[in-house]
Protein backbone atom coordinates (compact mmCIF):
# COMPACT_ATOMS: atom_id res chain seq x y z
CA UNK A 1 0.00 0.00 0.00
CA UNK A 2 2.54 2.67 1.10
CA UNK A 3 5.12 1.12 -1.67
CA UNK A 4 2.74 2.31 -4.27
CA UNK A 5 1.77 5.64 -2.95
CA UNK A 6 5.31 6.87 -2.82
CA UNK A 7 5.07 4.94 -6.34
CA UNK A 8 2.22 7.14 -7.37
CA UNK A 9 4.12 10.33 -5.91
CA UNK A 10 7.19 9.04 -8.59
CA UNK A 11 4.62 9.34 -11.55
CA UNK A 12 3.27 12.57 -10.81
CA UNK A 13 7.05 14.16 -10.06
CA UNK A 14 7.77 12.73 -13.37
CA UNK A 15 4.88 13.46 -14.99
CA UNK A 16 5.04 17.40 -13.75
CA UNK A 17 9.22 17.37 -14.89
CA UNK A 18 8.17 16.54 -18.39
CA UNK A 19 4.80 19.30 -18.88
CA UNK A 20 7.81 21.68 -17.50
CA UNK A 21 10.06 20.53 -20.15
CA UNK A 22 7.13 20.49 -22.59
CA UNK A 23 6.34 24.07 -21.84
CA UNK A 24 10.01 25.10 -22.07
CA UNK A 25 10.10 26.59 -25.48
CA UNK A 26 6.97 28.59 -24.99
CA UNK A 27 9.05 29.79 -21.82
CA UNK A 28 12.07 30.70 -23.74
CA UNK A 29 9.89 32.44 -26.89
CA UNK A 30 8.32 34.62 -24.01
CA UNK A 31 12.02 35.25 -22.60
CA UNK A 32 13.54 36.34 -25.38
CA UNK A 33 10.30 38.58 -26.62
CA UNK A 34 10.44 40.27 -22.67
CA UNK A 35 13.90 40.63 -22.59
CA UNK A 36 14.24 42.04 -25.83
CA UNK A 37 10.91 44.36 -25.35
CA UNK A 38 12.40 45.80 -21.73
CA UNK A 39 16.01 46.53 -23.54
CA UNK A 40 14.61 47.99 -26.40
CA UNK A 41 11.89 50.23 -25.48
CA UNK A 42 14.08 53.08 -23.63
CA UNK A 43 16.10 54.09 -26.49
CA UNK A 44 13.36 54.33 -28.83
CA UNK A 45 11.75 56.59 -26.37
CA UNK A 46 14.57 58.88 -25.59
CA UNK A 47 15.46 59.05 -29.69
CA UNK A 48 11.74 59.28 -30.55
CA UNK A 49 10.37 56.44 -32.27
CA UNK A 50 10.07 58.37 -35.69
CA UNK A 51 13.28 59.96 -35.44
CA UNK A 52 14.52 56.09 -34.61
CA UNK A 53 12.89 54.66 -37.28
CA UNK A 54 12.45 57.04 -39.88
CA UNK A 55 16.06 58.72 -39.20
CA UNK A 56 18.88 58.78 -42.43
CA UNK A 57 21.46 59.26 -40.59
CA UNK A 58 23.75 56.73 -38.08
CA UNK A 59 26.64 58.37 -36.10
CA UNK A 60 26.51 56.74 -32.72
CA UNK A 61 30.04 57.53 -32.09
CA UNK A 62 29.73 61.77 -33.06
CA UNK A 63 29.89 64.40 -30.62
CA UNK A 64 26.63 65.22 -31.38
CA UNK A 65 24.98 61.38 -32.23
CA UNK A 66 22.05 60.58 -33.98
CA UNK A 67 20.56 57.43 -34.35
CA UNK A 68 18.33 56.91 -37.58
CA UNK A 69 17.81 53.32 -38.65
CA UNK A 70 16.38 53.50 -41.65
CA UNK A 71 19.72 53.00 -43.80
CA UNK A 72 19.78 49.56 -41.91
CA UNK A 73 15.85 48.58 -42.32
CA UNK A 74 16.39 49.55 -46.16
CA UNK A 75 19.09 47.38 -46.34
CA UNK A 76 18.18 44.49 -45.16
CA UNK A 77 14.83 44.89 -47.28
CA UNK A 78 16.83 45.66 -50.07
CA UNK A 79 19.31 43.13 -49.82
CA UNK A 80 16.77 40.58 -48.86
CA UNK A 81 14.82 41.50 -51.80
CA UNK A 82 17.79 41.36 -54.00
CA UNK A 83 18.83 37.89 -52.48
CA UNK A 84 15.44 35.99 -53.35
CA UNK A 85 15.15 37.97 -56.62
CA UNK A 86 18.58 36.12 -57.56
CA UNK A 87 18.32 32.85 -55.69
CA UNK A 88 14.50 32.01 -55.91
CA UNK A 89 14.03 31.53 -59.79
CA UNK A 90 17.68 29.46 -59.83
CA UNK A 91 16.46 27.47 -56.73
CA UNK A 92 12.81 26.78 -57.81
CA UNK A 93 14.10 25.84 -60.85
CA UNK A 94 16.59 23.18 -59.60
CA UNK A 95 13.82 21.86 -57.44
CA UNK A 96 11.66 21.05 -60.35
CA UNK A 97 14.80 19.02 -61.60
CA UNK A 98 15.37 17.15 -58.45
CA UNK A 99 11.00 16.65 -58.17
CA UNK A 100 11.21 15.78 -62.16
CA UNK A 101 14.56 13.75 -62.35
CA UNK A 102 15.46 12.42 -66.20
CA UNK A 103 18.22 11.14 -64.57
CA UNK A 104 17.82 10.02 -60.96
CA UNK A 105 21.33 9.37 -60.32
CA UNK A 106 22.06 12.76 -61.26
CA UNK A 107 19.37 14.00 -58.78
CA UNK A 108 20.50 12.08 -56.07
CA UNK A 109 24.43 14.00 -56.48
CA UNK A 110 23.26 16.79 -56.30
CA UNK A 111 20.69 16.59 -53.41
CA UNK A 112 23.49 15.59 -51.22
CA UNK A 113 25.05 18.62 -52.80
CA UNK A 114 22.05 21.20 -51.84
CA UNK A 115 22.50 19.25 -47.98
CA UNK A 116 25.98 20.18 -47.95
CA UNK A 117 25.53 24.01 -49.15
CA UNK A 118 23.36 24.32 -46.05
CA UNK A 119 25.92 22.78 -43.68
CA UNK A 120 28.46 25.25 -44.78
CA UNK A 121 29.33 27.82 -41.49
CA UNK A 122 28.07 31.26 -42.78
CA UNK A 123 31.74 32.34 -41.82
CA UNK A 124 32.90 30.38 -44.41
CA UNK A 125 30.55 31.58 -46.76
CA UNK A 126 32.01 35.01 -45.73
CA UNK A 127 35.38 34.27 -46.13
CA UNK A 128 34.72 33.08 -49.84
CA UNK A 129 32.78 36.06 -50.21
CA UNK A 130 35.20 38.59 -49.02
CA UNK A 131 38.15 37.27 -51.31
CA UNK A 132 36.16 36.04 -54.30
CA UNK A 133 32.99 38.24 -54.80
CA UNK A 134 34.47 41.03 -53.52
CA UNK A 135 37.20 42.01 -56.05
CA UNK A 136 35.79 40.74 -59.09
CA UNK A 137 32.67 43.13 -57.66
CA UNK A 138 35.21 45.96 -57.87
CA UNK A 139 36.60 44.87 -61.05
CA UNK A 140 33.87 44.40 -63.35
CA UNK A 141 31.98 47.26 -61.86
CA UNK A 142 35.37 49.80 -61.59
CA UNK A 143 34.38 50.31 -58.29
CA UNK A 144 37.69 51.71 -55.41
CA UNK A 145 35.60 48.84 -53.11
CA UNK A 146 33.96 46.03 -53.39
CA UNK A 147 32.31 45.74 -50.64
CA UNK A 148 29.12 46.87 -51.16
CA UNK A 149 25.38 45.59 -50.88
CA UNK A 150 25.39 44.04 -54.49
CA UNK A 151 28.14 41.63 -53.37
CA UNK A 152 25.93 40.64 -49.87
CA UNK A 153 23.05 40.40 -52.32
CA UNK A 154 25.32 37.66 -54.17
CA UNK A 155 26.26 35.91 -51.40
CA UNK A 156 23.11 35.78 -49.17
CA UNK A 157 21.59 34.47 -52.63
CA UNK A 158 23.96 31.79 -52.17
CA UNK A 159 22.83 30.94 -48.49
CA UNK A 160 18.88 30.78 -49.64
CA UNK A 161 19.52 28.29 -52.14
CA UNK A 162 20.15 25.41 -50.17
CA UNK A 163 16.17 25.84 -48.10
CA UNK A 164 14.39 27.54 -51.20
CA UNK A 165 15.49 24.30 -52.86
CA UNK A 166 14.88 21.44 -50.32
CA UNK A 167 11.55 22.73 -49.41
CA UNK A 168 10.21 23.78 -52.98
CA UNK A 169 10.97 20.20 -54.05
CA UNK A 170 9.24 18.89 -51.36
CA UNK A 171 5.99 20.63 -52.22
CA UNK A 172 6.61 20.20 -56.28
CA UNK A 173 7.22 16.44 -55.29
CA UNK A 174 3.67 16.60 -53.02
CA UNK A 175 1.81 17.34 -55.74
CA UNK A 176 -1.23 14.68 -56.69
CA UNK A 177 -0.15 12.43 -59.96
CA UNK A 178 -3.10 12.77 -61.49
CA UNK A 179 -3.56 16.68 -61.79
CA UNK A 180 -0.18 15.68 -63.75
CA UNK A 181 -1.75 13.53 -65.49
CA UNK A 182 -4.46 14.97 -66.39
CA UNK A 183 -2.60 17.67 -67.79
CA UNK A 184 -0.77 15.18 -70.35
CA UNK A 185 -3.85 13.60 -71.49
CA UNK A 186 -4.75 16.64 -72.83
CA UNK A 187 -1.79 16.83 -75.00
CA UNK A 188 0.53 19.34 -72.66
CA UNK A 189 4.00 18.91 -72.94
CA UNK A 190 6.23 17.48 -69.77
CA UNK A 191 7.45 20.90 -69.33
CA UNK A 192 3.98 22.92 -70.01
CA UNK A 193 2.44 20.59 -67.58
CA UNK A 194 5.19 21.15 -64.85
CA UNK A 195 5.08 25.01 -65.46
CA UNK A 196 1.27 25.38 -65.76
CA UNK A 197 0.04 22.30 -63.34
CA UNK A 198 2.59 21.50 -60.86
CA UNK A 199 4.14 24.46 -60.15
CA UNK A 200 0.71 26.21 -59.56
CA UNK A 201 -0.50 23.65 -57.29
CA UNK A 202 2.55 23.61 -55.29
CA UNK A 203 2.02 27.28 -54.47
CA UNK A 204 1.90 27.39 -51.07
CA UNK A 205 4.83 24.90 -50.81
CA UNK A 206 6.67 27.41 -52.79
CA UNK A 207 5.75 30.57 -50.81
CA UNK A 208 6.77 28.68 -48.11
CA UNK A 209 10.28 27.94 -49.36
CA UNK A 210 10.48 31.88 -50.24
CA UNK A 211 10.18 32.55 -47.13
CA UNK A 212 12.12 30.52 -45.03
CA UNK A 213 14.74 32.01 -47.83
CA UNK A 214 13.57 35.72 -46.53
CA UNK A 215 13.81 34.81 -43.12
CA UNK A 216 17.39 32.91 -43.62
CA UNK A 217 18.68 36.35 -45.85
CA UNK A 218 17.17 38.60 -43.03
CA UNK A 219 18.76 37.15 -40.09
CA UNK A 220 22.36 36.33 -41.22
CA UNK A 221 25.06 38.60 -39.92
CA UNK A 222 28.28 37.19 -40.02
CA UNK A 223 28.49 36.71 -43.61
CA UNK A 224 26.51 39.79 -44.83
CA UNK A 225 29.29 41.64 -42.17
CA UNK A 226 32.26 40.32 -43.96
CA UNK A 227 31.09 41.31 -47.36
CA UNK A 228 29.50 44.04 -47.51
CA UNK A 229 31.56 46.80 -45.78
CA UNK A 230 29.73 47.76 -43.03
CA UNK A 231 29.18 51.43 -43.08
CA UNK A 232 25.69 53.02 -42.35
CA UNK A 233 25.12 54.51 -45.66
CA UNK A 234 22.05 54.81 -47.01
CA UNK A 235 21.63 51.86 -49.18
CA UNK A 236 22.38 52.08 -52.83
CA UNK A 237 23.78 48.88 -55.24
CA UNK A 238 27.46 49.77 -55.31
CA UNK A 239 27.90 51.74 -51.80
CA UNK A 240 29.26 50.26 -48.51
CA UNK A 241 26.09 49.22 -46.18
CA UNK A 242 25.48 48.02 -42.49
CA UNK A 243 22.21 45.58 -42.23
CA UNK A 244 20.48 45.61 -39.34
CA UNK A 245 21.84 42.62 -38.28
CA UNK A 246 25.39 44.04 -39.06
CA UNK A 247 24.52 46.99 -37.25
CA UNK A 248 23.79 45.19 -34.12
CA UNK A 249 27.51 42.87 -34.28
CA UNK A 250 29.44 45.57 -35.15
CA UNK A 251 28.77 48.04 -32.12
CA UNK A 252 28.10 45.43 -29.11
CA UNK A 253 31.34 44.78 -28.28
CA UNK A 254 32.46 48.47 -27.54
CA UNK A 255 28.76 50.28 -27.18
CA UNK A 256 28.11 52.12 -23.89
CA UNK A 257 24.84 54.17 -23.16
CA UNK A 258 22.18 55.15 -25.11
CA UNK A 259 24.29 53.55 -28.05
CA UNK A 260 24.30 50.19 -26.70
CA UNK A 261 20.53 50.52 -25.69
CA UNK A 262 19.79 51.85 -29.05
CA UNK A 263 21.56 48.76 -30.48
CA UNK A 264 19.22 46.59 -28.47
CA UNK A 265 16.05 48.68 -29.80
CA UNK A 266 17.92 47.85 -33.59
CA UNK A 267 17.09 43.88 -32.29
CA UNK A 268 13.85 44.71 -31.40
CA UNK A 269 13.19 46.05 -35.34
CA UNK A 270 14.85 42.98 -36.48
CA UNK A 271 12.98 40.74 -34.21
CA UNK A 272 9.55 42.38 -35.21
CA UNK A 273 10.45 41.65 -39.08
CA UNK A 274 10.94 37.90 -38.27
CA UNK A 275 8.01 37.89 -36.50
CA UNK A 276 6.00 39.26 -39.54
CA UNK A 277 7.63 36.61 -41.41
CA UNK A 278 6.77 33.79 -38.74
CA UNK A 279 3.11 34.51 -39.38
CA UNK A 280 3.07 34.71 -43.20
CA UNK A 281 4.57 31.29 -43.11
CA UNK A 282 2.23 29.91 -40.53
CA UNK A 283 -0.04 31.17 -42.47
CA UNK A 284 0.89 29.41 -45.40
CA UNK A 285 1.06 26.10 -43.77
CA UNK A 286 -2.17 26.56 -42.60
CA UNK A 287 -3.87 27.27 -45.84
CA UNK A 288 -1.74 24.34 -47.31
CA UNK A 289 -3.28 22.09 -44.64
CA UNK A 290 -6.84 23.58 -45.99
CA UNK B 1 -1.27 28.40 -87.95
CA UNK B 2 -1.50 24.71 -85.90
CA UNK B 3 1.94 24.18 -86.69
CA UNK B 4 3.36 27.17 -86.32
CA UNK B 5 1.67 27.04 -82.48
CA UNK B 6 3.24 23.45 -81.81
CA UNK B 7 6.34 24.99 -83.24
CA UNK B 8 6.77 27.81 -80.71
CA UNK B 9 5.23 25.33 -77.75
CA UNK B 10 8.35 22.83 -78.64
CA UNK B 11 10.55 25.91 -78.86
CA UNK B 12 9.52 27.30 -75.74
CA UNK B 13 10.03 23.58 -74.15
CA UNK B 14 13.52 23.45 -75.14
CA UNK B 15 13.87 26.97 -73.88
CA UNK B 16 12.27 26.47 -70.43
CA UNK B 17 14.44 23.07 -70.22
CA UNK B 18 17.61 24.96 -71.06
CA UNK B 19 17.08 27.12 -68.22
CA UNK B 20 16.17 24.45 -65.65
CA UNK B 21 19.74 22.77 -66.72
CA UNK B 22 21.45 26.06 -66.28
CA UNK B 23 20.21 26.19 -62.71
CA UNK B 24 21.37 22.99 -61.94
CA UNK B 25 24.39 23.79 -63.32
CA UNK B 26 25.31 26.95 -61.67
CA UNK B 27 24.85 24.96 -58.30
CA UNK B 28 27.21 22.30 -59.41
CA UNK B 29 29.66 24.80 -60.34
CA UNK B 30 28.96 26.98 -57.25
CA UNK B 31 29.64 23.61 -54.68
CA UNK B 32 32.36 22.26 -56.41
CA UNK B 33 34.06 25.76 -57.15
CA UNK B 34 33.44 26.66 -53.34
CA UNK B 35 34.72 23.47 -52.27
CA UNK B 36 37.70 23.43 -54.41
CA UNK B 37 38.39 26.51 -53.75
CA UNK B 38 38.19 26.48 -49.80
CA UNK B 39 40.48 23.55 -49.98
CA UNK B 40 43.04 24.72 -52.10
CA UNK B 41 43.57 27.91 -50.51
CA UNK B 42 43.18 26.14 -47.29
CA UNK B 43 45.04 22.76 -46.82
CA UNK B 44 48.51 23.54 -47.31
CA UNK B 45 48.40 25.55 -44.36
CA UNK B 46 47.23 22.79 -42.24
CA UNK B 47 49.80 21.79 -40.15
CA UNK B 48 50.75 20.29 -37.10
CA UNK B 49 52.07 23.00 -35.67
CA UNK B 50 49.19 24.81 -36.06
CA UNK B 51 46.71 22.86 -34.80
CA UNK B 52 48.63 22.02 -31.54
CA UNK B 53 49.72 25.02 -30.56
CA UNK B 54 48.19 27.61 -29.12
CA UNK B 55 48.97 31.94 -30.56
CA UNK B 56 51.81 32.64 -28.85
CA UNK B 57 52.79 36.97 -29.31
CA UNK B 58 56.35 36.25 -28.80
CA UNK B 59 57.10 33.38 -31.31
CA UNK B 60 54.72 35.26 -33.82
CA UNK B 61 52.85 32.28 -34.69
CA UNK B 62 49.20 31.30 -34.53
CA UNK B 63 47.83 27.90 -33.29
CA UNK B 64 44.01 27.03 -33.56
CA UNK B 65 44.22 24.04 -30.54
CA UNK B 66 42.74 26.60 -28.29
CA UNK B 67 39.73 27.18 -30.72
CA UNK B 68 39.21 23.63 -31.28
CA UNK B 69 39.01 22.38 -27.63
CA UNK B 70 36.29 25.13 -26.86
CA UNK B 71 34.66 24.24 -30.11
CA UNK B 72 34.43 20.65 -28.43
CA UNK B 73 33.41 22.02 -24.75
CA UNK B 74 30.41 24.23 -26.39
CA UNK B 75 29.52 21.00 -28.39
CA UNK B 76 29.60 18.82 -25.02
CA UNK B 77 28.04 21.62 -22.94
CA UNK B 78 25.53 22.21 -25.35
CA UNK B 79 24.43 18.72 -25.83
CA UNK B 80 24.13 18.02 -21.92
CA UNK B 81 22.25 21.13 -21.85
CA UNK B 82 19.68 20.35 -24.26
CA UNK B 83 19.02 16.43 -24.43
CA UNK B 84 17.47 16.06 -21.65
CA UNK B 85 15.29 19.21 -22.03
CA UNK B 86 14.66 18.06 -25.81
CA UNK B 87 13.91 15.01 -25.18
CA UNK B 88 11.47 15.50 -21.74
CA UNK B 89 10.19 18.03 -24.08
CA UNK B 90 9.33 15.82 -26.91
CA UNK B 91 8.04 13.01 -24.43
CA UNK B 92 5.58 15.14 -22.62
CA UNK B 93 4.39 16.42 -26.45
CA UNK B 94 3.92 12.66 -27.33
CA UNK B 95 3.23 10.76 -24.30
CA UNK B 96 1.86 13.07 -21.78
CA UNK B 97 -0.09 15.57 -23.70
CA UNK B 98 -3.76 15.40 -24.22
CA UNK B 99 -4.58 18.74 -24.80
CA UNK B 100 -4.36 19.57 -28.44
CA UNK B 101 -3.79 23.17 -28.27
CA UNK B 102 -0.98 22.69 -25.97
CA UNK B 103 0.52 20.93 -28.25
CA UNK B 104 -0.25 23.42 -30.87
CA UNK B 105 1.30 26.06 -28.77
CA UNK B 106 4.57 24.44 -28.45
CA UNK B 107 5.07 23.44 -31.49
CA UNK B 108 4.34 27.03 -32.74
CA UNK B 109 6.93 28.40 -30.36
CA UNK B 110 9.73 25.17 -31.39
CA UNK B 111 8.96 27.12 -34.63
CA UNK B 112 9.23 30.31 -33.69
CA UNK B 113 12.45 29.38 -31.94
CA UNK B 114 13.71 28.27 -34.69
CA UNK B 115 13.15 30.89 -36.85
CA UNK B 116 14.86 33.84 -34.59
CA UNK B 117 18.06 34.46 -35.84
CA UNK B 118 21.70 33.58 -34.47
CA UNK B 119 22.43 37.31 -33.59
CA UNK B 120 19.25 37.94 -31.28
CA UNK B 121 19.70 34.74 -29.51
CA UNK B 122 23.75 35.67 -29.15
CA UNK B 123 21.93 39.49 -28.04
CA UNK B 124 19.88 37.65 -25.51
CA UNK B 125 22.17 35.86 -24.18
CA UNK B 126 24.25 37.99 -23.06
CA UNK B 127 21.69 39.73 -21.78
CA UNK B 128 20.59 36.52 -20.12
CA UNK B 129 23.30 34.65 -18.91
CA UNK B 130 25.86 37.00 -19.24
CA UNK B 131 24.80 39.53 -17.21
CA UNK B 132 21.44 38.64 -15.61
CA UNK B 133 22.70 35.75 -14.28
CA UNK B 134 26.07 37.26 -14.18
CA UNK B 135 28.05 34.72 -15.57
CA UNK B 136 30.39 36.82 -17.35
CA UNK B 137 31.72 36.22 -21.01
CA UNK B 138 32.39 32.22 -21.13
CA UNK B 139 31.82 28.87 -22.93
CA UNK B 140 29.17 28.14 -20.37
CA UNK B 141 26.89 31.19 -21.26
CA UNK B 142 27.61 30.37 -25.32
CA UNK B 143 26.90 26.68 -24.47
CA UNK B 144 23.85 27.62 -22.58
CA UNK B 145 22.71 29.96 -25.59
CA UNK B 146 23.18 27.12 -28.63
CA UNK B 147 21.41 25.08 -25.71
CA UNK B 148 17.97 27.35 -26.57
CA UNK B 149 18.56 27.92 -30.24
CA UNK B 150 19.29 23.80 -30.50
CA UNK B 151 16.22 22.97 -28.41
CA UNK B 152 13.39 22.77 -31.46
CA UNK B 153 15.89 20.61 -32.97
CA UNK B 154 16.29 17.92 -30.66
CA UNK B 155 12.56 17.99 -30.06
CA UNK B 156 11.36 17.77 -33.40
CA UNK B 157 13.54 14.97 -34.70
CA UNK B 158 12.88 12.98 -31.16
CA UNK B 159 9.14 13.51 -31.92
CA UNK B 160 9.27 12.41 -35.49
CA UNK B 161 10.99 8.85 -33.99
CA UNK B 162 8.68 8.73 -30.82
CA UNK B 163 5.97 8.65 -33.37
CA UNK B 164 7.54 5.44 -34.92
CA UNK B 165 7.22 3.68 -31.88
CA UNK B 166 4.32 1.28 -32.12
CA UNK B 167 1.36 1.19 -29.49
CA UNK B 168 1.86 -2.37 -28.57
CA UNK B 169 5.44 -1.69 -26.71
CA UNK B 170 3.47 0.75 -24.58
CA UNK B 171 0.64 -1.08 -24.25
CA UNK B 172 2.62 -4.30 -23.30
CA UNK B 173 4.67 -2.14 -20.71
CA UNK B 174 1.74 -1.20 -19.55
CA UNK B 175 -0.19 -4.41 -19.22
CA UNK B 176 2.15 -5.71 -17.23
CA UNK B 177 2.05 -3.62 -14.30
CA UNK B 178 4.35 -0.90 -15.28
CA UNK B 179 4.09 2.72 -14.50
CA UNK B 180 3.95 5.50 -17.18
CA UNK B 181 7.41 6.81 -16.44
CA UNK B 182 8.92 2.96 -16.26
CA UNK B 183 7.13 2.47 -19.36
CA UNK B 184 8.57 5.66 -21.17
CA UNK B 185 12.03 4.66 -19.88
CA UNK B 186 12.30 1.15 -20.52
CA UNK B 187 10.21 0.42 -23.64
CA UNK B 188 9.66 4.03 -25.59
CA UNK B 189 12.81 6.20 -25.17
CA UNK B 190 15.06 3.14 -26.18
CA UNK B 191 13.57 2.43 -29.35
CA UNK B 192 13.43 5.89 -30.32
CA UNK B 193 16.89 6.32 -29.59
CA UNK B 194 17.95 6.63 -33.32
CA UNK B 195 15.66 9.80 -33.37
CA UNK B 196 17.39 11.49 -30.64
CA UNK B 197 20.99 10.32 -31.95
CA UNK B 198 19.95 12.41 -35.20
CA UNK B 199 19.39 15.39 -33.39
CA UNK B 200 22.28 15.45 -31.67
CA UNK B 201 24.37 14.90 -35.05
CA UNK B 202 21.79 18.05 -36.70
CA UNK B 203 22.30 19.96 -33.34
CA UNK B 204 26.24 19.41 -33.44
CA UNK B 205 26.24 20.48 -36.85
CA UNK B 206 24.41 24.24 -35.54
CA UNK B 207 27.07 24.31 -33.21
CA UNK B 208 29.80 23.95 -35.17
CA UNK B 209 28.85 26.16 -37.63
CA UNK B 210 27.73 28.54 -35.14
CA UNK B 211 29.55 32.05 -34.65
CA UNK B 212 26.95 35.32 -34.55
CA UNK B 213 25.33 33.76 -31.35
CA UNK B 214 28.64 33.15 -29.43
CA UNK B 215 30.63 36.33 -30.96
CA UNK B 216 29.13 38.16 -27.11
CA UNK B 217 27.97 34.84 -25.03
CA UNK B 218 31.51 32.96 -25.06
CA UNK B 219 33.81 35.89 -26.40
CA UNK B 220 36.96 35.37 -28.11
CA UNK B 221 39.75 34.32 -26.24
CA UNK B 222 42.32 32.24 -27.82
CA UNK B 223 43.76 30.17 -24.17
CA UNK B 224 43.99 26.78 -24.02
CA UNK B 225 41.19 25.97 -21.03
CA UNK B 226 41.16 22.55 -19.50
CA UNK B 227 37.30 20.66 -19.21
CA UNK B 228 37.20 21.61 -16.05
CA UNK B 229 37.63 25.18 -16.57
CA UNK B 230 35.57 25.33 -19.23
CA UNK B 231 32.52 25.02 -17.69
CA UNK B 232 33.40 27.79 -15.12
CA UNK B 233 31.60 30.77 -15.30
CA UNK B 234 33.85 33.60 -17.16
CA UNK B 235 35.95 31.59 -18.68
CA UNK B 236 36.12 33.00 -22.66
CA UNK B 237 37.12 30.72 -25.17
CA UNK B 238 36.53 31.05 -29.43
CA UNK B 239 35.36 28.38 -31.22
CA UNK B 240 36.58 27.44 -34.95
CA UNK B 241 34.17 29.92 -36.70
CA UNK B 242 34.87 32.73 -34.30
CA UNK B 243 38.09 32.77 -35.00
CA UNK B 244 37.81 32.28 -38.27
CA UNK B 245 36.06 35.31 -38.30
CA UNK B 246 38.67 37.23 -36.52
CA UNK B 247 41.51 35.96 -38.39
CA UNK B 248 39.96 37.05 -41.42
CA UNK B 249 37.80 39.94 -41.09
CA UNK B 250 39.93 41.92 -37.99
CA UNK B 251 43.64 40.71 -38.34
CA UNK B 252 43.90 39.81 -42.32
CA UNK B 253 45.36 36.95 -41.73
CA UNK B 254 43.47 34.91 -44.59
CA UNK B 255 46.30 31.64 -44.36
CA UNK B 256 45.13 30.93 -41.06
CA UNK B 257 41.23 31.51 -41.78
CA UNK B 258 41.20 29.31 -44.82
CA UNK B 259 42.70 26.80 -43.11
CA UNK B 260 40.66 26.22 -40.55
CA UNK B 261 37.79 26.94 -43.35
CA UNK B 262 39.22 23.95 -44.66
CA UNK B 263 38.67 21.80 -41.39
CA UNK B 264 35.14 23.61 -41.19
CA UNK B 265 33.91 22.15 -44.67
CA UNK B 266 35.74 18.83 -43.87
CA UNK B 267 33.57 18.19 -40.04
CA UNK B 268 30.53 19.89 -42.05
CA UNK B 269 31.06 16.90 -44.43
CA UNK B 270 31.21 14.33 -41.52
CA UNK B 271 28.21 15.65 -39.74
CA UNK B 272 26.29 15.20 -43.41
CA UNK B 273 27.20 11.69 -43.61
CA UNK B 274 26.17 10.63 -40.32
CA UNK B 275 23.09 12.53 -40.61
CA UNK B 276 22.37 11.03 -43.53
CA UNK B 277 23.22 7.34 -42.08
CA UNK B 278 21.14 7.71 -39.40
CA UNK B 279 18.20 9.13 -41.29
CA UNK B 280 18.51 6.41 -43.36
CA UNK B 281 18.12 3.98 -40.40
CA UNK B 282 14.96 6.15 -39.07
CA UNK B 283 13.49 5.24 -42.55
CA UNK B 284 13.95 2.14 -43.06
CA UNK B 285 12.48 1.29 -39.03
CA UNK B 286 9.69 3.35 -40.05
CA UNK B 287 8.37 1.26 -43.27
CA UNK B 288 9.21 -1.91 -41.31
Amino acid sequence: MNKSKTADLFEKAMRALFVLCGFLAVAFVVIITVFLIINGIPAIKEIGAADFLLGKKWASTAAQPSYGILPFILTSVYGTLGAVIIGVPIGLMCAVFLAKPFNEKAASVIRSAVDLLSGIPSVVYGLAGMIVIVPLVRKAFELPDGANLFSAVIVLAVMILPSVISVSETAIAAVPKEYEEASLALGATKTETIFKVTIPAAKSGIVTAVMLGVGRAIGEAMAVMMVAGNVANMPSLFKSVRFLTTAVASEMSYSSGLQRQALFSIALVLFIFIMIINLILNLAVKRKKR
Amino acid sequence: MNENNSKSRKIKGIFINIIVGLSVLIICLLLAGLIGFILVRGVPYITIKLLTTKPSLINDTIGILPNILNTLYIIVITLVIVLPLGVGSAVYLNEYAKNKRAVKVIELAAETLSGIPSVIYGLVGMLIFVQFFGMGTGLLAGGLTLAVMTLPTIIRTTQESLKTVPDGYREGALALGAGKWHMIRTAVLPSALDGIVTGCILAVGRVVGESAALLFTAGMANEILSPMESIMPGKAGSTLTVALYMYAKERGEFEIAFAIAAILLVITFVINLCAKLAAKKLKRRREL
